[in-house]
């Protein structure tokens, strides 16, 4: 069984709900980014999205495409990001890491190549935002025999017969985006996500996790009566972009935003 | 391969590639409405009345078909190949951009979307999209780099006259990637009023196809007129490609011509030595960006890295997926010209011909300049002559130290 399929067991035998902080690696800066992963399974996260910075994150919005200029400034890629992941399980051989980017860095690495060292390095699931199921019959393949789970988006816009085939290719959760919009896009309506979700589980046993638009406690309190798993990124970047250059604050800030976020959820 | 027996209209293939290179590389919440656009494209392409109105609109709004003209004193003056200039600088709106966007926004009209958005370098896109949006009263905003505004503040103008809402980019290298991932950033927004006019033959498929078969007009009116002026094909092609858009407009009617040579012209910017230009398919390698597989400048990290033209619509790391498919298979040839020839192209246009070129269009001329001597005087080159230079003056005075 993979880390994030035994993850999502134990949770749902606990009764309990998947906090899933995403955060870019390498910013501010790449000394960070092991540390705060460490924090941030302290206050509470259960699965690690690190984000793989690129130059044109076109699906991103404001806050995150900062994140990635912060991160490249200091030639953080996809090489050192997966040595990062390797110092992270040094020490945590249980908290998922999935790597969530787009797909040109990986394709320069070479698939195999990727497929192969992200495993090495303890890598567990890899979201590519710009590769659609369709594009993917040379890569999703090689992702499976090196044990990621090839995660995949729904979005408001996915007919039926898309979730159907994005079912089909996905394994470890699928990640449903609660709005059409990029990343740190504002509001979000539960009871449509609901609504999506429930069409979602016709198609899939796949735990089901919600991202885009969730801030605070509270929307994360609310999604999570509806969702497996609970996905917050911008807003805490935010925490980052609020003091670079103070990364014990920064490590604080997220730790407590985390911490505040697992409690409602285990309310 | 052979050529001339090729289905060139064959490609690009169901799911939109052309070899390797194109597919549809875009977030999830786009795949359905691109899903849509194809399906509307396809049904309207085949249709009489809507090919009725694109033809009517390029004859008497945009003026077509555009002159294919021969450029006598300068090729006395070169001594070799006739040299053809195909005229798409007299469009409306100065620039061969005008074929696609009437297209698209009938398109957009016909699939009942009230609002159009831009991606534009040298403005000339914006501009045809701010045009067609004033005529057809659709909303249009037009995301342009932030250098891109400062450096063609003329087009800038021209756009807010015309009523559209022009919107600076500051990210990345403030030029038109990034003003492309800014309107892509829109499109998932506003996906559900909202269609997006790409400018050149990039981004998802079926945009590279569809841009295409708009701009195809080009090539097909230069082939039937070179065979009433001068009785025989030509026997090279010249056009400057950053997207590739007014080059593959040309080419494409002459693929299966196996006697036509063509030549894709790039921007070399300080020379390709110095790592700084826009020209991938001359110096970069492939990968994913914008929506498709194509030749990109791009680091060993893949990182998309930051271009040199002095011509704003060719500042762009990336490249139509046909473009980079017709060089693999070896059908076109794509060389690569710096700032500085580019300059002599465009004042040697200017003062044999009286005609003042695009610096786009100056880097196709300054590859005319060292291809044409090389032919025989019974052999003929066209030309596209993409866009007129008025947008440029200012540019120009600038770089050679004369304030207007």
């Amino acid at each position: 069984m993979s880390r994030i399929a035994a993850c999502f067991q134990t949770l749902q035998a606990q009764g309990k709900k998947a906090l899933i902080p995403y955060i870019t690696a390498g910013d501010p800066h790449p000394s960070i980014t092991v540390p705060l992963m460490h924090s941030m399974v302290e206050a509470g996260a259960n699965i690690i999205e690190l984000g793989v910075p690129f130059s044109d994150p076109m699906a991103d919005g404001p806050t995150i495409q900062l994140a990635h200029e912060r991160a490249l400034v200091h030639n953080t890629s996809l090489t050192s990001i997966l040595a990062m992941v390797q110092a992270f399980r040094q020490t945590n051989q249980t908290t998922p890491v999935v790597l969530m980017g787009y797909l040109n860095p990986i394709e320069i690495m070479g698939y195999e190549a990727f497929a192969q060292a992200a495993q090495v390095a303890g890598v567990d699931g890899v979201l590519t935002v710009d590769l659609p199921p369709e594009e993917g019959k040379q890569v999703l393949p090689l992702f499976k025999a090196h044990g990621l789970d090839p995660i995949f988006l729904v979005a408001p816009t996915t007919p039926a017969h898309r979730m159907q085939a994005i079912a089909e290719a996905a394994s470890g959760f699928i990640y449903y985006v609660s709005l059409k919009g990029v990343t740190g896009a504002n509001t979000l309506d539960t009871a449509q996500v609901a609504e999506r979700l429930k069409q979602m589980r016709e198609y899939t046993q796949l735990a089901l996790g919600v991202g885009f638009g969730i801030k605070d406690a509270a929307t994360a309190a609310a999604v999570g009566q509806v969702a497996d798993a609970v996905v917050v990124g911008s807003a805490l970047i935010k925490q980052v972009e609020a003091t670079p250059d103070d990364h014990p604050r920064i490590i604080k800030n997220i730790s407590g935003l985390l911490a505040s976020m697992r409690t409602a959820l285990d309310a | 391969m052979n050529f001339s027996e090729f289905n060139w209209k064959a490609m690009p293939d169901a799911a939109g590639h052309f070899g390797a290179y194109g597919g549809r590389f875009i977030a999830e919440t786009l795949m359905e409405p691109i899903y849509q656009l194809e399906q509307a494209y396809h049904s309207l392409k085949n249709d009489p009345a809507f090919q009725a109105e694109f033809d009517r609109d390029l004859k008497h709004y945009v003026g077509r078909p555009s002159p294919l003209y021969l450029a006598e004193r300068l090729t006395r003056e070169l001594g070799g190949a006739k040299i053809f200039l195909k005229r798409e600088d007299l469009n409306h709106t100065g620039a061969h951009k005008i074929n696609n966007t009437i297209g698209q926004a009938l398109l957009a009209k016909h699939m009942g979307k009230t609002r159009i958005i831009a991606e534009t370098g040298a403005g000339q896109h914006g501009v045809a999209s701010a045009t067609i949006a004033a005529r057809l009263g659709l909303e249009c905003v037009v995301y342009m780099g932030a250098e891109d505004v400062q450096r063609q503040a003329p087009n800038v103008f021209r756009m807010k006259l015309l009523g559209a809402t022009v919107v600076p980019v500051h990210s990345g290298s403030k030029t038109l990637k990034d003003a492309l991932n800014e309107a892509m950033r829109d499109w998932v927004t506003n996906v559900d009023d909202t269609f997006y006019i790409i400018g050149t033959v990039a981004g998802p498929h079926p945009y590279p196809a569809m841009v295409r078969d708009f701009q195809a007009v080009i090539g097909r009116e230069a082939r039937q007129q070179i065979l009433e002026q001068d009785g025989r094909l030509p026997d090279a092609l010249v056009a400057c490609v950053g997207g590739g858009s007014n080059a593959i407009g040309l080419f494409h009617p002459f693929l299966a011509d196996e006697s036509v040579a063509i030549y894709g012209v790039e921007a070399a910017g300080s020379g390709i030595a110095t790592g700084k230009h826009a020209a991938p398919l001359t110096a970069g390698k492939s990968g994913v960006l914008h929506g498709n597989r194509t030749y990109l400048m791009e680091d060993d990290n893949g990182q998309i890295i930051e271009t040199h033209s002095i011509s704003a619509g060719l500042d762009y790391p990336g490249v139509g997926p046909e473009h980079a498919w017709l060089k693999d298979i070896g059908r076109a040839h794509y060389v690569a010209v710096t700032d500085a020839q580019a300059m002599e192209g465009f004042h040697t246009l200017t003062r044999k011909e009286g005609i003042i070129p695009a610096l786009e269009s100056s880097h196709a001329m300054a590859y005319v300049l060292e291809l044409a001597p090389k032919m025989s005087k019974e052999q003929s080159i066209i030309m596209c002559l993409s866009g007129r230079g008025d947008k440029d003056i200012n540019t120009i005075a600038r770089l050679e130290g004369i304030s207007l």
